[in-house]
């Protein structure tokens, strides 16, 4: 059913259609209204779980643990800081082959601290082994809840995954949302198997130590779990695509690619302001085209210099930065054109809440053309 | 509650030091919790001796998670359980270091929301698996690597941290202190906590003869010398209120002291009469605050020879 | 053997190291004062002293590390460490 609803409602409703069997969230700003909202479901028994409100985020993504270790579904949210300390726990719970869905309300990092968007905090946790979606918009947020869980809980992949949706932006925006049935997701999102589980019945120990004669097979084995979830996404992308009409079974997005000489790639709500600015530049004359990056981890490399290849220039444009280095998406899109010779230029924008505007991509996508390129854009004259 | 204690649920195999306390208080907790448990242990000897890959002594289901988030997975465990209407009890397992120190944000949060567990505390006095190092548990003038005796140091500067009274303030219904020294009342106390609903406490005295440095055959003299010092005080709790105290006809601290290794140099070079002194009068407090005094009646007069 | 997924096992295995080859000194148990009150059985951190028929008890030598606590607590003083020839 279409409704007309913040980001954080449309989250938190997804999430609840999820059945899961226990909550626990820990509040931070801007992720907030989601946790409150599953509060008060779980309040007027709409949501049937076990709510914990725990003391601190790494609490409640430990207790996440503990939870579907012993056979139940998980969900948390959070953001930023929250994020961060709950760093140890996402190594672990990927580690451990723990299948679970989190939100993440991307949100910068302190120092300084800011509680405006960026990608910087999810960004960071790239190398967890969790899986993560990007969603351009509230529908997306959502609907990717649904096609999170089915694509962890399966068991070639067992792997916790997190779905990514700009602070503020998106959290904070009211927006037109699908939200389908309870019904419809049971038809679409099975009850949680477990592949093991802490039971008296059949006693096994979780969370050993590995010495140095198996540690590197179980990292082995995490690769090739996450590079299974490819195909797992492609065939949940496809059934959702069935049942409720949208397509997510492609792990990048093409927007006026076809014959586009300058490509921007971007992750986010970001996309929508950059789908806007392309329109405008394209009735002007320019062969602009965006690609989206739907799924980051793991990262598609390979249908990511597909769909590039025709361009003359890519510019990425990262709301993260690895300091000392260059933003992360771009590294990444660099060495999937390894050897194409199609020049690849960074720009860092949008840290801590920076507004970015059509005028700004078009701004870029000049800078871009001239190849000034590896650059924070955007700093302002006089403060930097 | 009955439970077969014949059945041995922690194997044979594991690799912890000869005569090490907590893997006797391991076994013990297990026989008095009997198959239904599913137990969270934390980081440390227990958990690193006990499950080398593909190596398991656990015959109960068990999970390790991190060094200090073992009461918020069993949080979690007890949350899931809940939910799927299972009656299988949830024990968690943490070191001195896991409880005192770097667990705290976790332990207090789980008590504070009153989740039904056991959570056991395998007190060693310090953080054994890396090597000896100080923790909140450690006692006064206990030498550490990270408290070592010195020119210019006796040890450990701080008096051990009170982590029953704590969380007998969170609201804990039942806490007790135990010793390894004492087997049977240890287990009867695992079996007590276990069947009184919420978040229960349960120290173990575990004496470490690897880090205190003593012979490995004498781990439950020790134990039972620091109870009979007053050092440790054997005691239970209900609601708030102690309800159960063992009491004693007590020895000096010295007696308890001058028998380990970590507490040598209080003694040699010279006698550290001021110290000595200091860890006298914790336990002289100790016996004052929970009555743990064996009042003797006066001796008769020696008859004429 | 199959690497298992995110690193569990069922219990058993540990059965293969065989932790008495730790061992310099060996408990021998007399059983001549022996009470049979199973205080060694109590203490051993190894869970390895068991029962017999008779009611005696007798350590495993496969696991027994020779720490000592049987004998260092039995009332009775019937077992007794014995330095042990390889």
């Amino acid at each position: 059913m279409m409704r007309f609803i913040e980001g954080s409602i449309a989250v938190a409703e997804a999430a609840a259609l999820c059945r899961p069997d226990v909550v626990s969230a820990y509040p931070i700003t801007p992720q907030t209204h989601i946790v409150e909202a599953l509060a008060e479901m779980a309040a007027n028994c709409t949501l049937d779980a076990e709510y914990i409100t725990v003391e601190s985020e790494f609490s409640a993504l430990s207790a996440c643990l503990g939870a579907v270790a012993a056979g139940s579904r998980a969900y948390s949210a959070t953001t930023s800081q929250g994020l961060f300390l709950m760093f140890e726990v996402c190594f672990n719970l990927a580690g451990m082959r723990l299948p679970m869905v989190m939100t993440v309300a991307n949100r910068a990092v302190s120092a300084p601290i800011s509680i405006w968007n960026d990608q910087q905090d999810s960004i960071s946790l790239r190398d967890s082994g969790w899986i993560q979606f990007y969603a351009e918009d509230n529908q997306e947020a959502a609907d990717l809840h649904y096609l999170a869980y089915k694509v962890a809980e399966d068991h070639q992949v067992l792997l916790p995954a997190m779905v990514c949706f700009d602070g503020f932006i998106l959290t904070h925006t009211y927006e037109p949302v699908d939200m389908p049935t309870q019904e419809q997701v049971d038809s679409y999102l099975p009850k949680f198997v477990p592949h093991e589980k802490l039971d008296a019945q059949d006693p096994i120990s979780f969370g050993m130590l590995a010495t140095p004669d198996y540690y590197m097979e179980f990292r082995y084995a995490n690769d090739q779990a996450i590079q299974r979830s490819k195909e797992k996404i492609r065939e949940a992308g496809k059934e959702f695509l069935a049942k409720f009409g949208r397509d997510y079974s492609a792990f990048v997005e093409g927007y006026r690619l076809e014959d586009a000489e300058t490509v921007l790639v971007a992750l986010g709500s970001l996309c929508g302001t950059v789908k806007e600015a392309i329109d405008e530049m394209r009735a002007a004359g320019k062969k602009v085209g965006l690609l989206k990056i739907r799924v980051y981890r793991p990262f598609p490399g390979v249908e990511v210099a597909a769909a590039l290849k025709g361009a003359k220039r890519i510019a990425v444009l990262d709301k993260n930065i690895s300091l000392g280095s260059k933003g992360a998406v771009a590294l990444e899109v660099k060495d999937a054109l390894y050897g194409s010779g199609i020049p690849v230029l960074d720009y860092i924008v949008g840290l801590g809440g920076r507004d970015i505007r059509k005028r700004d991509i078009a701004r870029i996508v000049e800078l871009t053309e001239k190849g000034e390129g590896d650059l924070f854009y955007g700093l302002r004259e006089g403060v930097a | 509650m009955v439970v077969d204690k014949t059945l041995e649920l922690f194997d044979c195999g594991h690799r912890a030091c000869g005569g090490c306390g907590p893997a006797l208080a391991a076994r013990l907790i297990l026989k008095a919790a009997g198959p239904n448990t599913i137990v969270a242990s934390a980081t440390g000897c227990l958990e690193v001796f006990s499950t080398p890959y593909p190596e398991t002594v656990w015959k109960v289901p068990w999970i390790h998670s991190l060094f200090e988030n073992q009461a918020a997975v069993g949080s979690g465990i007890e949350a899931a359980l809940k939910k799927q209407g299972r009656k299988e009890k949830v024990v968690i397992i943490g070191g001195d270091g896991a409880t005192f120190d770097i667990g705290m944000l976790c332990i207090s949060g789980a008590f504070e929301r009153g989740h039904d567990f056991t959570y056991i505390c395998l007190d060693n006095e310090a953080y054994m698996n890396t090597g000896i190092q100080r923790s909140g548990a450690t006692p006064l003038y206990a030498h550490t690597s990270t408290s070592p005796a010195g020119k210019c140091s006796t040890g450990n500067r701080r008096p051990k941290k009170d982590m029953p009274a704590i969380l007998a303030a969170h609201g804990a219904p039942y806490v007790a202190t135990t010793s390894l020294a004492y087997p049977n009342d240890l287990m009867q106390k695992v079996e007590r906590a276990m069947e009184v609903k919420g978040p229960c406490y349960v120290q173990v005295h575990s004496p470490c003869a690897t880090g205190w440095g003593f012979e490995g055959d004498q781990t439950m003299v020790i134990g039972k010398l620091a109870v009979e010092t007053g050092i440790v005080v054997l005691f239970e709790q209900t609601d708030g209120t102690v309800t159960k105290v063992k009491k004693v006809v007590r020895k000096p601290v010295e007696e308890y002291l001058k028998v380990q290794k970590r507490f040598a140099h209080l003694f040699k070079p010279q006698k550290n009469e001021v110290e000595i002194a200091r860890i006298q009068a914790i336990a002289d407090a100790n016996a004052a605050k929970y009555g743990i005094d064996i009042k003797l009646k006066k001796p008769a007069e020696k008859p004429e020879a | 053997m199959a690497l298992s997924v995110g690193c569990t096992a069922r219990p058993g295995k540990s059965r293969a190291n065989k932790t008495g080859a730790w061992r310099v000194f060996k408990p021998v148990f007399r059983h001549d004062k022996c009470t049979k009150c199973g205080i060694c059985s109590l203490v051993c951190p190894e869970g390895c002293i068991l029962e017999q028929e008779d009611e005696f008890m007798i350590p495993d030598y496969d696991y027994c590390k020779g720490c000592g606590l049987c004998a260092a607590e039995c009332p009775a003083e019937d077992i007794e460490m014995t330095k042990e020839e390889k």
